[in-house]
């Protein structure tokens, strides 16, 4: 049962935006459409999966000193493969993200799974460690997508939703990124707060 | 290339596309080293003294090595951008530290313990890429990172300046914490869109 346990964490009880507040930056600056949010979110949870995979299973012949610096080219591999691939077959998704694929390298989230989790366990583990979190991920970087989409143009996913709606368009811009993640949180809060 | 387009790029940086609060880079280190004046100027200090030098070092071997018409190295290396850079930045801060910690030991004993958490600070590895990405020449590379980091400082010294004053406030139970820090910059945020007028 451990297995399942390691891959559920990550999803609600650790999750990386509304529990451990980790990769903020792409979370709030990518999210203008629920679309964006799911592109970001994938990309993201490849190179988790990635560097979790190759970390884990040369955790043996790194020195612990000269770990991070490491790490972090392992990252970076795996975030120009993405780079790659995004060019190549997503040309549109790749403008839209912009600056935000090549800084995955410097998210948080993956380096904290690599320092926390991937060097101390079993690939095995790893794998599910890193689908988890990823998975985790994803979803809160499309439920923001979906809350700032459907409020600031009105639509979901590129579908038109109400007609006669005027949308808010301050919440496709930077303080309604802001606003919207904060409101979540306070909502996740008094979730949590009333399950104790 | 004049005096006036290098303050264009200044007040541009340090307004208009503030770092934190337009550009969403850097929002780790915004959000957990706001609570005290003190560490925020620390933070900020380092963050300018870091972003200026690497974006110099970045653009040197953007344009000497990486670029496929590059005076050493004669093939287009562009791709490897991302890992030369991020190895880059994490050597230059290991170095700036030990040389701190040894000529300057006043300002390493300030700078000290942000030093290394500026190495996962995305807004670093950001400026360098959009200095590239921007085709600016390397005067302007330097205001650019300049600028850049003085604008971070602005926003987390006055988020530093608002949460001290939170902590009176009585705030309600469930945005206590970090959901009001993130409204309170929402409403900086909206605060700061009103400077894009500024060069219309």
């Amino acid at each position: 049962m451990r297995a399942w346990k390691e891959f559920s964490k990550g999803i609600i009880k650790e999750n990386p935006v509304f529990v451990m507040l980790l990769g903020l930056c792409p979370t709030l600056a990518v999210t203008t459409s629920a679309f964006n949010g799911l592109g970001m979110g994938l990309a993201s949870t490849f190179v988790l999966l990635g560097s979790n995979i190759v970390i884990s299973s040369i955790k043996k012949l790194v020195p612990s000193k000269v770990r991070i610096p490491m790490f972090i080219v392992v990252i970076a591999t795996f975030v120009t493969l993405v780079q790659m691939i995004m060019k190549a077959y997503f040309p549109a998704l790749n403008k839209a993200l912009g600056l935000f694929i090549p800084l995955i390298v410097v998210n948080c989230m993956i380096l904290g799974r690599a320092e926390a989790f991937a060097s101390k366990n079993g690939i095995f583990y790893s794998i599910l460690d890193g689908l988890g979190v990823g998975i985790g991920f994803t979803l809160s970087l499309t439920l923001i997508g979906s809350v700032r989409e459907v409020l600031g143009s009105n639509s979901f996913f590129g579908m038109h939703l109400i007609d006669g709606f005027q949308p808010i368009g301050l919440f496709v811009l930077a303080p309604g990124a802001f606003l919207t993640i904060g409101v979540l949180l306070a909502i996740f809060n008094s979730f949590k707060k009333k399950k104790d | 290339m004049s005096i006036g387009s290098l303050f264009l790029i200044a007040i541009s940086a340090i307004f208009i596309n503030n770092f934190v609060l337009s550009r969403f880079l850097g929002l780790c280190p915004f959000m957990g080293v706001s609570k005290k004046l003190d560490s925020a100027f620390g933070m900020g200090g380092a963050v300018i003294f870091v972003m200026t030098i690497a974006s110099a070092v970045t653009w040197v071997i953007q344009n000497y090595v990486l670029n496929p018409d590059a005076l050493l190295v004669k093939a287009d290396l562009r791709y490897l951008q991302t890992i030369a850079f991020i190895v880059v930045i994490a050597s230059l801060v290991q170095f700036i530290e030990m040389f701190l910690h040894k000529s300057l030991p006043h300002l390493y004993k300030a700078l000290g313990i942000f030093l290394p958490l500026i190495t996962t600070n995305c807004a670093i590895l950001g400026v360098t890429i959009l200095n590239i990405d921007e085709g600016y020449n390397f005067l302007e590379t330097v205001i650019n990172g300049f600028s850049a980091g003085l604008g971070f400082l602005l926003a987390l010294v006055m988020m530093a300046g608002i949460r001290e004053k939170l902590e009176l406030a009585d705030v309600p139970e469930y945005l206590k914490g970090v959901p009001i820090t993130f409204i309170t910059a929402s409403l900086m945020s909206l605060a700061f869109m009103g400077f894009s007028g500024m060069l219309a």
